[in-house]
């Protein structure tokens, strides 16, 4: 059979970054992948190297705009293992409660595109209104949308006020309802369940080989997580629970990001009730000569961070290894031997409408409001029964 | 102002174009499309082709790798064309000013008319600068020159 060569990129409509696959496909079936990445190069390490240790911070939080957490997370670890110090424990649980937010606004806006990349764009604004909530949150607790500019060697540069923490615990509460619905809603469909089971298969001995990280490996079935197996933070202090499946799926991957936001939130709302008081910083003296390791798990997986001093007010080397360089390769794995899928988005972009349920209601001439959101989501829960009695399930 | 520009800038089709970002900006600006700013009540879409697009959302410090490709995007627009900068890293390249892979702030390689600070600008930003935009374009003598 000939072969054709599909690229796709580097500035492709469905893709929020630049980034150039070369698919080989054989008809319908992809039977190579090909990536070049560098698109988004910055030269950050070697920035690192010309900036004081305390402005490393703000130049590692804008390495992802998602990870904006994670980076300085795993930076200041880093450093503070240089140091051998340890922040104050008010200052362990005020990062614990940014990082896990971070999580939940990450894996949101995540499924989100997911729902995009399906042609199912519902999922897409119902998904991204729910992620305002939480980046209200986060603009409560550290004055930010994104960047949030909270982490410092040696602790964080900004305390929680106590006023603020009623208010934090009553937006979370909130939240929950909305998850609880999308979680059913992504859960019971059949559109994704069709789109997403069985598909991209990545085996958990495949998993191991490539060195997955994070939710990738953790839907294959290796337990492995960081805040478990090495903990920083306060995670060795909280109740929570790590979430593996063991198909491998892209429905495995949805299914662990759902069940992760509502451990985050048992977490944040755990670390706002027991907050301790105290000092939010520790003093940083001169730092010496010598070497400093910190990782930290990153919503996509493990982020490693290694820092090499000279005894001067800035590193000789910084390394850093992102989690999705670990998860990319994993592309051979999955991608190829799959199709590459048409009459499905169609399928799917007829699906019930809950993003507009929020929004609309439908009047009659005299005024009077016919259905509302509620009356709407009713509707389309019927009409989701309704495709799943087609499709016979 | 004819009836080629009124319909113009009734209905811009954006095109969004990250040239070494750090993402952030790039999500603010889908932000706009979601149903807390839903920038849609202003006329405006995303579109997926360059060529559909009268507007050029670019965001990012404009690397080594993306300025041959950020010229050609920018050729390959039909006319009238518009180009909007958005986050400190378009404007001046912000942290990333000393990096040895980013040469020149994107109005050195292409020109911009819009600058829209900010890292990154909230969605509240971006609807107000865009919002500007199509005010100097319908009323071009009552604004001051950028
Ligand atoms: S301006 Fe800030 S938020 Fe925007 S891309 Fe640059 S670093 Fe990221």
């Amino acid at each position: 059979m000939p072969r054709t060569i599909l690229p796709i990129g580097p500035y492709h409509p469905l893709q929020e970054e630049p980034e150039f696959f070369i698919l080989t496909l054989e008809g319908e079936t992809v039977v190579d992948i090909d990536l070049r990445i560098g698109y988004n190069h910055r030269g950050i390490e070697k920035l690192a190297e010309r900036q004081a240790y305390d402005q490393i911070t703000f130049v590692v939080e804008r390495i992802c705009g998602i990870c904006s957490t994670s980076h300085p997370f795993a930076y200041t670890q880093a450093v503070e293992d240089l140091l051998s110090i340890e922040a104050p424990p008010r200052a362990q649980y005020i990062r614990t409660i940014v990082a896990e937010g971070e999580r939940m606004h990450s894996h949101l806006l995540w499924l989100g595109l997911a729902g995009h990349f399906l042609g199912y764009n519902t999922i897409w604004m119902w998904c991204w209104k729910l992620r305002e909530e939480i980046l209200d949150v986060m603009e409560i607790l550290s004055g930010n949308r994104n960047n949030y500019a909270m982490f410092k060697v040696g602790g964080v540069w900004r305390d929680i006020r106590e006023e603020d923490i009623p208010v934090v615990m009553k937006k979370i509460d909130s939240i929950i309802p909305t998850l609880e619905k999308l979680h059913k809603a992504v859960m019971d469909d059949p559109v994704i369940h069709a789109r997403t089971k069985g598909i991209g298969v990545l085996s958990k001995e495949a998993a191991i080989d490539y060195c997955t990280v994070g939710p990738t490996a953790r839907a294959s079935g290796v337990a492995r997580d960081i805040r478990k197996d090495c903990p920083y933070g306060v995670y060795d202090q909280l109740e929570w629970n790590m979430i593996v499946t063991h198909n491998g799926d892209v429905f495995d991957k949805v299914a662990i990001r759902i069940g992760e936001m509502f451990e985050s939130i048992k977490i944040i709302r755990t670390c706002l009730s027991q907050l301790p008081g105290g000092d939010i910083e520790c003093l940083v003296k001169n730092i010496p000569p010598g070497e400093g390791i910190g990782h930290i798990e990153a919503p996509r997986g493990e982020c490693f961070h290694y820092v090499r001093s000279d005894g001067t007010n800035r590193p000789v080397r910084h390394k850093i290894r992102a989690p999705t360089f670990m998860n990319l390769p994993t592309f051979k794995e999955t991608v190829v031997g799959g199709a590459i899928p048409d009459a499905a988005i169609v399928l799917a972009a007829i699906d019930p409408c809950y993003c507009c349920t929020e929004r609309i209601s439908v009047r009659d001439t005299k005024g009077q409001t016919v259905y509302s959101g509620e009356d709407l989501i009713k509707l389309s829960q019927k009409k989701t029964e309704q495709i799943k009695a087609d499709m016979g399930r | 102002m004819g009836i080629l520009d009124h319909a113009f800038l009734k209905s811009l089709w954006v095109f969004h174009l990250a040239t070494g970002s750090c993402n952030n900006c790039d999500i603010e600006i889908l932000d706009c499309f979601t149903p807390r700013h839903d920038i849609e009540r202003f006329g405006m879409q995303l579109t997926g082709s360059i060529k559909h697009a009268d507007v050029l959302l670019v965001t990012g410090a404009v690397n080594r790798q993306c300025i041959p490709r950020l010229k050609r995007i920018y050729e390959q627009m039909p006319n009238p064309r518009l180009v909007v900068a958005i986050g400190e890293c378009a404007l001046s390249r912000g942290v990333f000013v000393h990096s040895y892979n980013c040469p020149l702030p994107l109005d050195h390689v292409i020109p911009v008319d819009v600058y829209i600070p900010g890292c990154p600008p909230r969605p509240e930003a971006i609807i107000a600068g865009l919002i500007k935009l199509i005010e100097q374009k319908k009323n071009p003598k009552d604004q001051p020159q950028a």
